[in-house]
């Protein structure tokens, strides 16, 4: 343990070029990442862009086709996967089914020596909660039985590197939510390095420090939960991570470091350092909760704040803490608002004229492109 | 609703009309699985139970050909049969057991080479393991008695390597001749049941997945031992089941020492041919196919209880 230890503190992964290709399909592009020893880095995107894949270069699975993986300063990339300082949570569990729970859970410990397993073994169970089922054969246990024996399996070892393939996705949210403030905890304990798949952002935010968000086998954009979600940077992450409202806008002017925007005949304002794009054209996000909405017969909006006017509620779904407008706009596109429960506007109901404002602090600007780019997945995923 | 329906309906008295339309599919299925039985029932009792009545009768008369055979309960006749017929008992089983582990042998490997190494050619290798069952038995057998003829290459090559000397000092041949030895019997069963070895082994190994390699391989086992570890154990019941089935068929076997052995090699079944076919010795002949039925059995049961089975998924 305290070898490993030694060597996680300079444990990063980085990889550099790395890609994947099968027959003429590239699954991942050439990547270059580094993950800091001992972080929580969190791989979020759609089902086929290629998460799995970048875990199974890491661990030694899959040969890259180009590019390298060195874990600290060694390079690993020819290691053969028994070779690297490196255990992951299979996707599909991959238990073996001759051994009993406990044997599965300390299969890696022999393998390197260990000699007494017993106690490592069933202190791991009862961290995830299964010491009663230690004798059990795997097929006799439930999907999220197997899965947290399959999380237990990996995490005994305390290796350098711990690659995680949505191993909480069989379990109901209760469960799932108390893995994930174990895994969490352990992660800050031991110190090892997690690299977690997961499709499900609210995982993803909640428990990394980085995430990286992968399109088409690409990372469209790297950084903390709170940078990614105030500040994304392509119409994918704005889609993606959270819910974005995107007008297409042109850049009139500029002032005092702000952009002056024109979105179909609005004259709105955008902090030039929250711009990702430099062009005369791009897209203007904001978020559907730092919207505020009035309704259009009592139009006094403070100076300075941007305003959208003549919307026309076509929808409001009441959710307890918020309530969720969709508003149709003159130019026929859709906004989304969340409005926080306080003192509800009985008028704001479909039909009602309204206008939208809000803060130009909270808005971004993208490079324009796709402005759906990322939402049939996020919704997918969210089902 | 049949009359048989109505009356185990009865008791649950009230509440008779509700049940009945769910009571129904399950009711008239009971008798799906005896009819289904049925047909394999009839062929068992046909061609095992009466046949084996009437060979225990068999085995227990005397008399002979001209006069006639009666039922005596002459028991003496299976002690008189272990007696004079022991050597071949024990070469039958000593050659079968040799024959399933040299099949092991080769036959694991080339399962496993289909299983996990053949790719999109697996197909072809299975119809090249079954392709000698396209030929008669008797043929591929004879065949081996031209491959391992006395001035043939194979038996030049074994004598240049002094392979011959090796086998010979263990009594398997003599003579620098490999035809007309133990050898060349345990050869021709080898070939013959390799078959029955590698089609369940391969059925056995291929239905491993093999994410549980790769996730071995994540826990530090080396390919040598993860076969050690996860894969061979997770093909025991192939091992087993392929033993059994060359194993069982080899030690009844006749053919094989009769056309590739000399008189020294004889097994069971070649008394029990000779007792039935030849000597006409037909309560003899019945005794022996017992003895050799009840060892088989005695064996298998043996080899099971300790390969578990059942716990080895
Ligand atoms: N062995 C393979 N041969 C060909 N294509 C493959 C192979 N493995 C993966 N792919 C393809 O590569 C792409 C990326 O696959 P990958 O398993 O990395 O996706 P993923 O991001 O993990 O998706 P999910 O969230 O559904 O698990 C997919 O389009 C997949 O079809
Ligand atoms: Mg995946």
């Amino acid at each position: 343990m305290t070898e490993q230890q030694r060597a996680g503190a300079s444990g990063d992964v980085s990889l550099a070029g790395l890609s994947k290709h099968y027959g003429d399909f590239t699954a991942v592009r050439p990547m270059d990442l580094t993950i800091p020893a001992g972080s929580f880095f969190a791989l979020l995107g759609a089902s086929g862009c290629g998460k799995t894949t970048t875990l199974r270069m890491i661990a030694g699975l899959e040969q890259p086709s180009t590019g390298t993986v060195h874990i600290g300063d060694r390079d690993v990339t020819a290691l053969p996967p028994y070779k690297r300082p490196v255990n992951t949570v299979f996707q599909n569990y991959a238990l073996f089914p001759h051994l009993s729970v406990a044997d599965n859970v300390g299969f890696g410990l022999r393998r390197r020596g260990v000699k007494d397993t017993a106690g490592q073994v069933k202190d791991m169970l009862d961290l995830v909660e299964l010491g009663h089922l230690a004798k059990r054969k795997p097929t006799r246990l439930s999907g999220g039985q197997q899965q947290r024996v399959a999380v237990a399996r990996a995490l005994i070892n305390t290796p350098q590197v711990l690659l995680l393939d949505e191993p909480l996705g069989a379990l109901d949210l209760k469960l799932r939510r108390q893995m994930q403030l174990e895994l969490k905890r352990i992660q800050t304990d031991v110190g090892i390095t997690f690299v977690h798949v997961t499709h499900d952002q609210e995982e993803a935010m909640t428990m990394a420090d980085t995430i990286a968000v992968m399109n088409g086998g690409r990372i469209e954009q790297l950084g903390s939960p709170v940078e990614l979600y105030e500040s994304p940077r392509t119409t994918f992450v704005a889609n993606f991570l959270g819910q974005s409202n995107l007008v297409e806008a042109r850049v009139t002017g500029r002032a005092d470091g702000d952009l002056l925007l024109d979105a179909q005949g609005n004259r709105l304002v955008l902090p030039a350092a929250r711009s990702a794009a430099d062009g005369e054209r791009l897209v203007m996000g904001i978020r559907p909760e730092k919207i505020t909405i009035v309704h259009t017969s009592d139009a006094k909006v403070a100076d300075g704040r941007n305003r959208l006017d003549g919307g026309v509620i076509v929808d409001a779904a009441f959710i307890g803490v918020s309530t969720q407008y969709v508003v149709r706009m003159p130019w026929g596109q859709e906004f989304t608002v969340f409005e926080q429960n306080m003192e509800r506007d009985r008028r704001l109901v479909p039909g009602a004229g309204v206008l939208l404002h809000w803060n130009p602090e909270h808005g971004f600007g993208l490079e324009s492109g796709d402005l759906t780019a990322g939402v049939a997945e996020a919704s997918e995923d969210a089902a | 609703m049949s009359a048989l329906g109505t009356l185990g309906t009865g008791t649950t008295g009230g509440v008779d009309t509700t049940d009945k339309a769910s009571d129904e599919p399950a009711r008239r299925g009971r008798w799906v699985p005896y009819a289904l039985l049925a047909p394999g029932l009839l062929w068992l009792v046909v061609f095992f139970a009466v046949p084996m009545v009437v060979q225990g009768s068999t085995s227990l008369q005397t008399g002979n050909l001209t006069k006639g055979y009666d039922l005596t309960w002459h028991w003496a006749g299976y002690w008189d049969a272990i007696e004079q017929y022991h050597p071949q008992f024990l070469r039958s089983f000593g050659y079968a057991a040799a024959a399933t582990v040299m099949c092991l042998v080769i036959g694991y490997p080339l399962a496993y080479a289909i299983a996990f190494k053949a790719g999109k050619w697996r197909g072809m290798w299975l119809v090249l393991v079954i392709a000698p069952f396209f030929t008669s038995f008797l043929v591929r057998t004879l065949a081996w008695k031209t491959i391992l003829a006395d001035n043939g290459i194979v038996v030049d090559v074994l004598n240049t390597l002094r392979f011959t000397d090796v086998t010979a000092f263990l009594g398997l041949t003599q003579d620098d001749r490999v035809l007309a030895t133990p050898l060349a019997v345990i050869c021709g069963l080898t070939y013959n049941f390799l078959p029955f070895m590698v089609l369940p082994l391969y059925a056995c190994l291929e239905r491993i997945d093999p994410r549980l390699h790769e996730a071995a391989g994540d826990l530090y086992a080396s390919p040598r031992t993860t076969f050690v570890k996860v894969t061979f154990p997770l093909s025991l019941p192939g091992v087993v089941s392929g033993t059994l089935l060359t194993f069982i068929p080899a030690s009844g076997d006749y053919v094989n020492a009769q056309w590739l052995g000399s008189p020294d090699t004889g097994m069971a079944g070649n008394v029990i041919q000779t007792q039935f076919l030849r000597v006409l010795d037909y309560p003899t002949a019945a005794a022996l196919s017992f003895i050799l039925m009840l060892l088989i059995v005695l064996m298998v049961t043996a080899y099971i209880r300790k390969a578990g089975t059942e716990d080895l998924v």
